[in-house]
């Protein structure tokens, strides 16, 4: 039996610290702007951060969701549903922009909801209920538009997306979802420290300690389920000004965010990790596609660069945290 | 507590059989109701050529998810193994072993990396399978645009479209593989270690297992399975299709498979039999919606609700077991 764990790495950090990956990000955005010296310019910074908000967000709600211990690979499907919904209900009609809004953002609590009660309730493994709710949204809302979207947005709804403040004093243009993005920040990080969030992190680390220590756990599992399901709303409303209606919109983004939140140090399996490490790897990823794309990597060969890259950076992380 | 004793490998799960057999039932009923055919030949045939892609998929899933594992790579895999078991046929029959000899040889390596990212490197199955997935979906989308490669003609005649009565020969194969796999894991020693190590990886450990060893020979295996689809798909289609395995859904379609068939993704219990029961189900499923002329996107709608509610039965009938 071997009794010394073995060390391969002497650098050692605390759990969930946010070290590695703000060295990550500064290391691709010294890449950048060794490439691209204007990346780093306001006006150019500030709309990258304005695009990168809907992933951010997505990946904030699935910080709550993997935390407790769960997945959520419904975010896509239901992004794609609600850009497509969205369209159809408001059929180009300014008036019917906030009707819908609001529409949107209690199915996304419904959707939210579901996965919640049925992971916990009904003790399916969130996988498999999430992947469930992504067959069903998918299919339900192909088959509801009959196959092509249909509608339009109006240009209150797609302002959100695609418009911004001119000429603000020092910086220049600075893109709604820009604003969108701090606040939503400041919320997360806000409840993440709040007992809520903490009781999350307790639910993830060990469900049964925290079930006897007094804590709902299916109830606090349904609110993360919530949180997910009301970033992937925000996220459609980003999605659908900036790019457009399409049953793309969303495809994808579920393993995006996933992959975002486990480089930004969150553990799959829960307990361990921060909501900002989790937005801030968003933000790496993202920084890790502006810099594909600006040293000229072919759109397909993205994916390859982009595997390499995500495995390399979580089996570092790995490493060190196996040397704790 | 008898039941926690008995050998986890030889504990069979008849759920997903009953399913099966009350869903033919009630399909057949609705169909002939409706003046269709559920058991005609040509449904027959091309149900069980749906089981055969899918289930040979679904086996090798079943054993890197005994193991606690997961490949998500599985798609891209079969897809690489029909482009390389045409291109290197090229149509000429004395191509044929070279052909599936390479494309068995290139999933086993993918299987390798998967199993060493996974164990060498710590890596989260749910990540590294991920990311080797991302990088074979590059080399796919930027190397081929459509089918390439010819299959060789013999290997299209046989494994392709040869049937014994109604029973296609692919799906024979299927069989013989679920049973190999049903023997290595209810009777062979590695059978036995990776059903320790998906349960309690330290338990293993520390019983002298080499979980390391054990779950990249799983790995290894679940690859060739999916290469071994892939060559069926070849043979099939006739050439090399190099977006076969993602339009099929085969990375999320053979996890729910395996999961209706009673394996829990947690790892530890399960078997074969169930996942063949699963792929059953699913290809059934996807047969009686043919006869009715059920619109494909309602269809897919159904299948989630169906996923999600068989687990959650299984997960009910659990609870009630731990009860009692």
């Amino acid at each position: 039996m071997q009794l010394v764990e073995r060390r391969p790495l002497p650098l050692r950090f605390r759990a969930g610290s946010l070290v590695p990956i703000v060295v990550l990000l500064a290391v691709l955005l010294v890449l950048v702007a060794v490439r691209q010296p204007g990346f780093l310019s306001p006006p150019s910074l500030l709309s990258f951060l304005g695009r990168s908000t809907p992933i951010v967000l997505l990946a904030a709600g699935q910080y709550f969701v993997i935390v407790s211990g769960e997945f959520d690979l419904s975010v896509g499907s239901l992004v794609t549903a609600q850009v497509v919904v969205a369209a159809r209900l408001i059929d180009s009609e300014p008036s019917r922009t906030w009707p819908v809004v609001a529409l949107l953002l209690a199915f996304g609590i419904v959707v939210g909801a579901l996965n919640g009660l049925i992971t916990t309730r009904l003790r399916v493994p969130s996988f498999i209920t999430t992947l469930g709710m992504f067959l069903i949204l998918v299919g339900a809302v192909y088959r509801w538009s009959g196959g092509a979207p249909t509608g339009g947005l109006s240009e209150e709804f797609r302002r959100f997306g695609r418009r911004a403040f001119e000429d603000v004093p020092g910086v220049g243009r600075v893109p709604y979802a820009l604003l969108v993005l701090l606040v939503v920040a400041t919320l997360a990080v806000l409840l993440s420290r709040s007992d809520f969030g903490r009781t999350l992190v307790a639910v993830g680390g060990n469900p049964r300690a925290a079930e006897l220590s007094g804590v709902r756990v299916w109830r606090a599992k349904t609110l993360a389920f919530v949180l997910s399901g009301v970033a992937a709303t925000i996220a459609a409303i980003l999605l659908g000004g900036y790019s457009g209606v399409s049953f793309q919109a969303g495809a994808g983004l579920e393993f995006g965010a996933i992959t975002a939140v486990v480089l930004g140090g969150v553990a799959l399996g829960g307990g361990r990790g921060s909501v900002a490490g989790a937005m801030l790897g968003a933000l790496t990823l993202e920084t890790l596609f502006a810099l594909l794309n600006f040293y000229g990597v072919s759109g397909a060969l993205k994916s390859t660069v982009q595997g390499g890259i995500i495995l390399l950076a979580v089996a570092v992380s790995a490493v060190r945290s196996a040397s704790r | 507590m008898s039941s926690a004793l008995s050998m986890p490998a030889r504990r069979t799960s008849p759920g997903v059989f009953v399913a099966l057999a009350l869903t033919l039932a009630i399909g057949w009923l609705v169909v002939t109701i409706q003046g269709g055919r559920l058991f005609s030949v040509p449904t027959t045939v091309s149900l069980l050529h749906v089981a055969a892609g899918l289930g040979l998929v679904a086996v090798g899933q079943t054993l890197v998810i005994i193991g606690g594992s997961l490949d998500l790579s599985v798609a891209y895999v079969v897809s690489l193994s029909t482009l390389v078991a045409a291109e290197t046929m090229g149509g000429a029959d004395a191509a044929l072993l070279p052909g599936i000899g390479l494309a068995l040889a290139v999933s086993a390596g993918i299987g390798l990396l998967n199993g060493l990212l996974v164990t060498g490197a710590r890596i989260n199955p749910f990540i590294a399978t991920v990311g080797v997935g991302l990088i074979l979906k590059g080399y796919l989308d930027n190397g081929y645009d459509g089918p390439a490669g010819k299959t060789a003609p013999s290997l299209v005649r046989s494994l392709g479209y040869q049937r014994i009565g109604p029973v296609p020969v692919s799906f024979l194969l299927l069989l013989g593989v679920a049973a190999a796999a049903w023997f290595v894991l209810a009777r062979t020693r590695f059978g036995h270690h990776l059903i320790a190590v998906g349960g309690d990886p330290e338990v293993a450990k520390l019983s002298g297992v080499r979980n390391g060893r054990v779950l990249v020979t799983a790995h290894v295996l679940c690859s060739l399975c999916a290469g071994l689809a892939g060559i069926y798909l070849a043979g099939r289609l006739g050439s090399g299709a190099p977006r076969v395995g993602t339009e099929g859904l085969y990375d999320l379609e053979s996890i729910a498979a395996v999961v209706l068939g009673g394996t829990a993704l947690a790892g530890g219990t399960g078997g074969v039999a169930g996942t063949v029961g699963g792929v059953l189900l699913l290809a059934g499923i996807d047969a009686i919606f043919n006869q009715l002329a059920v619109d494909a996107f309602f269809k897919q709608v159904i299948r989630g609700v169906i996923i999600i509610a068989a687990v959650a039965v299984y997960a009910q009938r659990a609870r009630r077991k731990a009860v009692s």
